[in-house]
C-alpha cells in the first residue's frame, strides 16, 4: 500500500498557512461582497499564528503531521474566533484525531482523516452541501478522493480527484444562495458570488493534497533507491 | 480615510489597552487580554452576567461592563466573533458562585463559540444559561425570528438582566428576564455611508449619494432595500413604522426607544430622527417611559443609525431603572 510517514509530515501544515497566507486580500476580498470582509484577515492571522508556533517548536520539520495538525486546530479554535475559527479549528482537530498513532499514512488512513474532519465541522456548524458553505468545497472532495480509491486508484491520482472535486464544489457556490451563517440574511443577493469558506476550504484541500504528493513522491523514490543494489 | 491606528493588525489590542486606562476604576484586564471584566468581578451569590462580540461596536460591548452591569465581556477581532476560549475565561471571571448567563446576539460565530465555551465551563462544574439576541426585523421575516440578528436591543437585554443579576435573581430568573427582554425588543437600522475594517483598507460596501439602505446591519450586512435618502421626518417615521408593524403593540403599551449611531452620524441627527420617531409612537396610541439617543452600539465609522424599541411590563420597567456605572452611556 502506497503511503508516507506521518513521523516527518508536519512541514505540510506549513505549506497549507503559507498559502492562506498568500490568499489573504484574495479572501477578504471576496468576503467583502456578501460578508463583512474579514475572512482573509482572520485567516491569515490563524494561520500564520499556527505556522509561527510549529517553527517555535524544537524541531519544526520533524514534527509528524498529526501532532502538527492538532497546533494547527488548537490555535485556529482558541485563537481566533469569528465562524471560520470554530469551524477549521474543530476541522483540524479531526484531521489531527484520526491520524494519531498512524505511523504510515495510506489513502484509507488519509480518507478517514478527511471523514473525521468533515463530521467535526457539520456536527458543529449544521451546514449541508447546497447551503453556500464550506462543505461545498469539503463534502465533495472527500467524495471524489473515496470514489477513486474504491476503484483502486493510486494515491496521487485519489489527491487530484479530491483537488479537482474541491475546486468544483467552491465554484458550484457561486450559484447557490446562502442557507447558514451571516451571508443567509442576503436571500437572493447572496446568489452570483463565491463562497469565501469554500474558497478558503478549496485553497486548504488542494495545499494539502499537493504536500501529501510531493511526500508520496519522496517515500517512492526513497523506496525505488533501497530497492537498487 | 485618515485614522488614529498603530498596525491595523493590532488595533483590538490597542483599544482595549487604552480602555482599561480609561476606566480602571470600573474594569479590569482579565489574565486573558481578551476579556474585560468589572473591577469587582466576581461578585459572591451574586449571578454573573457575561457576554461578548467583535469589537468595533464600541462603547458596546465593553463599555457595558460596570456595576449593576455586564460582570465580563469576551473581546473578538473587529467585527468577528472572541474565541470560545475568551468566552469560557469571561464566565470563570464572572462566576460568583450562582450560575453565570451569557447573553449575546445571533450571529454564527458567537453561536459556536459560546455553544463551545459553555461545554467547556461545564466541565469545571460552572453552569451557564444563554440568551440569544434576535431584535432586528429587517434581518428575517416574522415567522423567522431565530434567524434574525441581534442588535441594539442587546444592551437593553443586558441591562435588565444585570440588574435582575445586581437584585439577587436566580440563575433562573436573570435567564428569563433576558429572554422577555429581547423578546420584548424589536430594531432596525438605516445605513447612509459605509464602514472601512482597518485591515482590509477599504469600504466595505458602497451606497450611491443620495441613497440609504434600509434595514442594514451592524457589520454593512446589506439591508433590505435601497432607497432614495428622504428627509429626517420621513425616515424616522418610516423606521418607526417598521419596528411597529412587526411589534403589533396594543394601544396604551409603554415602550423604551433606543437610538443608537452607527459611528459617523452626529448626535444632533439622533434627535432629528428622535423627534419624527416620538411623534410615530405616540401617534400609535404608545406611551414612551424612557428614551435613549446617542451611540450605544456603532459600527466603525458607518454613517446611519438603529432605532430599537422595547415594550415595557412593571418589571422590566424597573429594571431598566435600577442604577448603573460604566463606561457607556446608559
Amino acid at each position: 500500500m502506497e503511503g508516507f510517514s506521518n513521523g516527518d509530515s508536519g512541514d505540510v501544515v506549513l505549506a497549507i498557512a503559507q498559502r492562506i497566507v498568500e490568499n489573504r486580500g484574495y479572501l477578504s476580498d471576496i468576503d467583502g461582497l456578501i460578508g463583512d470582509g474579514d475572512h482573509g484577515v482572520n485567516m491569515a492571522k490563524g494561520f500564520s499564528l499556527a505556522a509561527e508556533r510549529l517553527r517555535g517548536e524544537a524541531r519544526p520539520l520533524a514534527a509528524s503531521l498529526a501532532a502538527s495538525l492538532a497546533t494547527l486546530g488548537d490555535v485556529l479554535m482558541t485563537e481566533i474566533g469569528g465562524s471560520m475559527g470554530p469551524l477549521y479549528g474543530v476541522m483540524f482537530s479531526g484531521f489531527a484525531a484520526a491520524l494519531d498513532g498512524v505511523e504510515e499514512i495510506d489513502a484509507p488512513a488519509f480518507e478517514r482523516m478527511l471523514r473525521s474532519g468533515l463530521d467535526e465541522v457539520q456536527s458543529i456548524g449544521g451546514a449541508k452541501v447546497g447551503d453556500k458553505t464550506l462543505i461545498d468545497a469539503f463534502a465533495p472532495a472527500l467524495q471524489a478522493f473515496a470514489a477513486a480509491t474504491a476503484k483502486h486508484e493510486r494515491f496521487a491520482a485519489a489527491l487530484d480527484a479530491l483537488i479537482v472535486a474541491a475546486e468544483k464544489g467552491r465554484d458550484s457556490t457561486t450559484n447557490l444562495v446562502a442557507k447558514i451563517g451571516r451571508a443567509s440574511r442576503l436571500g437572493e443577493r447572496s446568489r452570483g458570488v463565491l463562497d469565501p469558506g469554500a474558497t478558503s476550504c478549496a485553497i486548504i484541500l488542494r495545499a494539502f493534497a499537493e504536500g501529501a504528493k510531493a511526500k508520496l513522491g519522496m517515500s517512492s523514490s526513497s523506496t525505488l533507491s533501497e530497492a537498487q543494489p | 480615510m485618515q485614522r488614529f491606528i498603530n498596525d491595523p493588525d493590532f488595533v483590538v489590542d490597542d483599544t482595549v489597552r487604552g480602555f482599561v486606562k480609561a476606566h480602571g476604576d470600573l474594569v479590569k484586564l482579565g489574565d486573558n487580554p481578551r476579556v474585560v471584566a468589572y473591577a469587582l468581578a466576581p461578585i459572591r451569590g451574586k449571578v454573573g452576567v457575561v457576554t461578548g462580540g467583535g469589537s468595533g461596536h464600541e462603547p458596546a460591548f465593553i463599555g457595558y461592563v460596570g456595576r449593576n452591569m455586564l460582570d465580563a465581556v469576551a473581546v473578538g477581532e473587529i467585527f468577528s466573533s472572541p474565541t470560545a476560549k475568551s468566552f469560557h475565561d469571561a464566565m470563570k471571571l464572572a462566576d460568583g458562585g450562582r450560575g453565570v448567563v451569557c447573553l449575546y446576539g445571533n450571529y454564527a460565530g458567537d453561536n459556536m463559540n459560546v455553544k463551545m465555551a459553555v461545554k467547556l465551563a461545564a466541565k469545571d462544574g460552572l453552569e451557564v444559561a444563554t440568551v440569544v439576541a434576535n431584535d432586528d426585523v429587517c434581518s428575517a421575516p416574522p415567522d423567522q425570528r431565530e434567524k434574525r440578528r441581534g442588535v441594539a436591543g442587546e444592551i437593553l437585554m443586558w441591562k435588565c438582566g444585570a440588574a435582575k443579576a445586581a437584585l439577587g435573581g436566580s440563575l433562573h430568573d436573570v435567564r428569563a428576564v433576558a429572554q422577555r427582554a429581547i423578546d420584548n425588543c424589536r430594531s432596525i437600522g438605516v445605513g447612509l455611508g459605509p464602514c472601512t475594517l482597518p485591515a482590509v483598507g477599504h469600504p466595505n460596501f458602497a451606497i450611491e449619494p443620495g441613497k440609504m439602505e434600509v434595514g442594514i446591519g451592524h457589520h454593512g450586512e446589506p439591508g433590505v432595500r435601497v432607497e432614495l435618502l428622504k428627509t429626517a421626518a420621513e425616515v424616522g417615521r418610516d423606521m418607526a413604522r417598521a419596528v411597529l408593524d412587526d411589534h403589533g403593540l396594543a394601544a396604551g403599551t409603554e415602550v423604551a426607544v433606543l437610538i443608537s449611531g452607527l459611528g459617523a452620524t452626529p448626535t444632533n441627527e439622533l434627535y432629528i430622527l428622535n423627534d419624527a420617531v416620538d411623534a410615530e409612537v405616540r401617534a400609535r396610541g404608545l406611551r414612551i417611559a424612557r428614551t435613549y439617543v446617542g451611540n450605544f452600539f456603532t459600527s466603525l465609522e458607518m454613517v446611519g443609525a438603529t432605532l430599537t424599541i422595547m415594550a415595557l411590563d412593571a418589571e422590566l420597567k424597573e429594571l431598566l431603572a435600577v442604577d448603573v456605572a460604566c463606561p457607556a452611556p446608559l
